[in-house]
């Protein structure tokens, strides 16, 4: 068993798989931490649904499958999609949970309808479109691992340079106007982040499940630590490796699919810090109280001795 | 930093802002003398919290002009400290309450660059100003409502400014914290800077402030505490909303609502 699953791993395909899985939840867990902390993690799986009809648009236009173009499909459609949620919550009475439900199901139905209409379609070249529903890590190639490489060190680059001005921004926007920082181009940055994060990710994950690499790595993260820093850092990591195994347990046991399995990998990460953490865990906070209720019944119990007229009469003797 | 004597540090005229089609602050014009404590009073909904913040170019307005020091504020920045409502953001941010002190660093320093000791050290020192020192390595969310707006009031002294917007320090803290900022102000105001507070409690708005503004959508009065915190000013601003009852020369005032 282990002698075939080391066996897996020196295929040059895997490799890449496993390299492209790995940036993967890198990039989405230091970007979801920032979007989480924004109260914005619904906004990357609006991004991603909407992205659905900007893929397909491209396609239908160009008839090649090619990922920089789907990337400026897909971008334009979440583009659009963020623009009509500002519209729906500024000028009706939605609030911004049901505009994003909204314009989620709306952009995704679009896009089923045309995921559909190319797949009856003559076009040529059109098999493996739906994948990007579910996706197909192992449709990676090493170009897609080039560009995951490129997009993951801007991602982290400016994380670590602006990481000052992305924290004043998450803690407190009002403060960061006030101080003069362009608060909304740094919130159009982190989009244009989230994004690419998103776009790149539809490939190995798909559209349905890319937000679960956003959300999860920067949950289980948050449980951790107080700082901000570690927890970024911790998110990237946690993201990495569900990645990894992810992609081990798929190519290694049987013909499961790897982001799915990321997706699980990084949800049972979030269980255990949900329970193990050693301040915010469930555990921790479950033995924190019984010992203070201990302490509480041993205190109350020594007072009640002590003012007992049992005590005060042996006292007095 | 020293500015011209003959500007005002803050010139407001003419300020309009408007939610939707209402205005809920309408052509608002004042000048604010140097080295005062100016309380800013009315009922819910006058606007209060909003002239500060279209000051400051949080909101934007459909009118009106705001100079600083007689610059705009676009290039003053520097000079003017802003403490927001403390229900303004999310105190389980994971963060300790040095690291928002040394937020109010951020402006001076700059894209990039990342705050160092020297911050540490000033933040420290700010922290020590509003009595918080030994919390500064203290999670945000394990600090009291006042403790942490004390920590806000830091962050707003380690600005070094010398023109304050505080939006509703008092409220909600409890009477040691109450003290601290106003020994703090009283402390701003020997310094020579100027001081801008929304305040609620008309109680004690005789003792804190040298300068009222009482305001409700428009600008009903404004100048020296003695001359402007009257009952019928108050009647004015407050409409029938408020029992003044008459105690020999003073008044005590209660907001009925």
């Amino acid at each position: 068993m282990t002698l075939l699953s080391w066996s897996v791993l020196t295929d040059p395909n895997t490799q890449w798989i496993l390299i492209g899985c790995m940036l993967l939840g890198l990039m989405s867990g230091i970007i979801g931490s920032f979007t989480y902390l924004r109260k914005q993690s619904l906004i990357g799986d609006t991004l991603a649904h909407a992205a659905l009809p900007g893929i397909c648009i491209a396609f239908m236009l160009t008839g090649v499958k090619s990922l920089p173009l789907f990337f400026l499909g897909a971008f334009v459609s979440g583009l659009l999609a963020t623009l009509l949620i500002t519209v729906i919550t500024r000028y009706t009475r939605i609030k911004a949970d049901a505009a994003m439900g909204i314009v989620l199901s709306v952009f995704f139905g679009i896009g089923i309808v045309l995921l559909t209409h190319i797949q009856h379609s003559s076009y040529g070249n059109q098999s493996g479109l739906d994948k990007f529903l579910f996706g197909q890590a192992a449709s990676m190639i090493a170009s897609d691992v080039y560009t995951m490489i490129g997009v993951s060190a801007v991602i982290v680059i400016a994380s670590s340079l602006l990481f000052k001005e992305f924290k004043l921004l998450s803690f407190d926007p009002g403060f960061a106007r006030g101080l003069g920082f362009p608060v909304g181009f740094l919130e159009q940055l982190l989009m244009f982040f989230t994004v690419m994060t998103v776009i790149v990710g539809i490939q190995a994950v798909g559209v349905v499940l890319v937000a679960a690499l956003l959300i999860t790595p920067a949950v289980a993260a948050r449980y951790w630590t107080d700082r901000l820093g570690l927890m970024v850092v911790l998110s990237g990591l946690f993201g990495a490796i569900s990645g990894v195994i992810g992609t081990l347990i798929s190519t290694t046991t049987s013909n499961l699919p790897t982001g799915p399995l990321s997706v699980l990998a990084a949800t049972v990460v979030f269980v255990f810090s949900v329970l193990f953490a050693p301040q915010r865990g469930v555990c921790a906070k479950a033995v924190r109280r019984i010992r203070n209720n201990r302490a509480i019944r041993m205190a109350e119990h020594v007072r009640e001795i002590q003012h007992s007229p049992v005590y005060s009469k042996e006292e007095s003797l | 930093m020293n500015h011209s004597n003959l500007q005002a540090p803050l010139s407001v005229s003419g300020l309009t802002v408007a939610y939707q089609k209402k205005p809920v602050l309408r052509n608002v014009s004042f000048e604010v003398p140097e080295g005062k404590l100016i309380g800013i009073v009315g009922p819910n909904g006058a606007g209060k919290s909003t002239m500060i913040k279209a000051i400051l170019g949080l909101l934007p307005r459909v009118s009106g002009e705001v100079e600083i020091y007689g610059k705009r504020y676009q290039d003053m920045r520097k000079s003017v400290g802003y403490v927001p409502q403390r229900e303004s953001v999310d105190w389980d941010f994971p963060t300790n309450a040095l690291d928002v002190v040394m937020m109010g660093r951020y402006g001076h320093l700059g894209w990039f660059k990342r705050p160092g000791t020297k911050e540490r050290d000033m933040a420290m020192d700010c922290l020590a100003k509003v009595g918080m020192k030994e919390f500064a390595h203290r999670q945000i969310s394990q600090l009291s409502g006042g403790q942490q707006q004390r920590v806000f009031l830091a962050r707003a002294l380690a600005q070094h400014a010398d023109l304050y917007f505080m939006d509703e320090p008092f409220v909600g803290v409890d009477a040691m914290t109450e003290r601290a900022i106003i020994t703090l102000l009283n402390e701003l105001k020997a310094q020579g800077k100027t001081v801008l507070v929304v305040h609620h409690d008309l109680a004690t708005v005789r003792e804190y402030f040298d300068w009222v503004m009482l305001l409700n959508v428009e600008l009903v009065a404004y100048g020296p505490t003695e001359d402007v915190f009257t009952k019928s000013l108050l009647h004015q601003t407050y409409g029938g909303r408020l029992a003044v009852f008459d105690q020999e020369d003073g008044a005590v005032l209660v907001e009925s609502r």
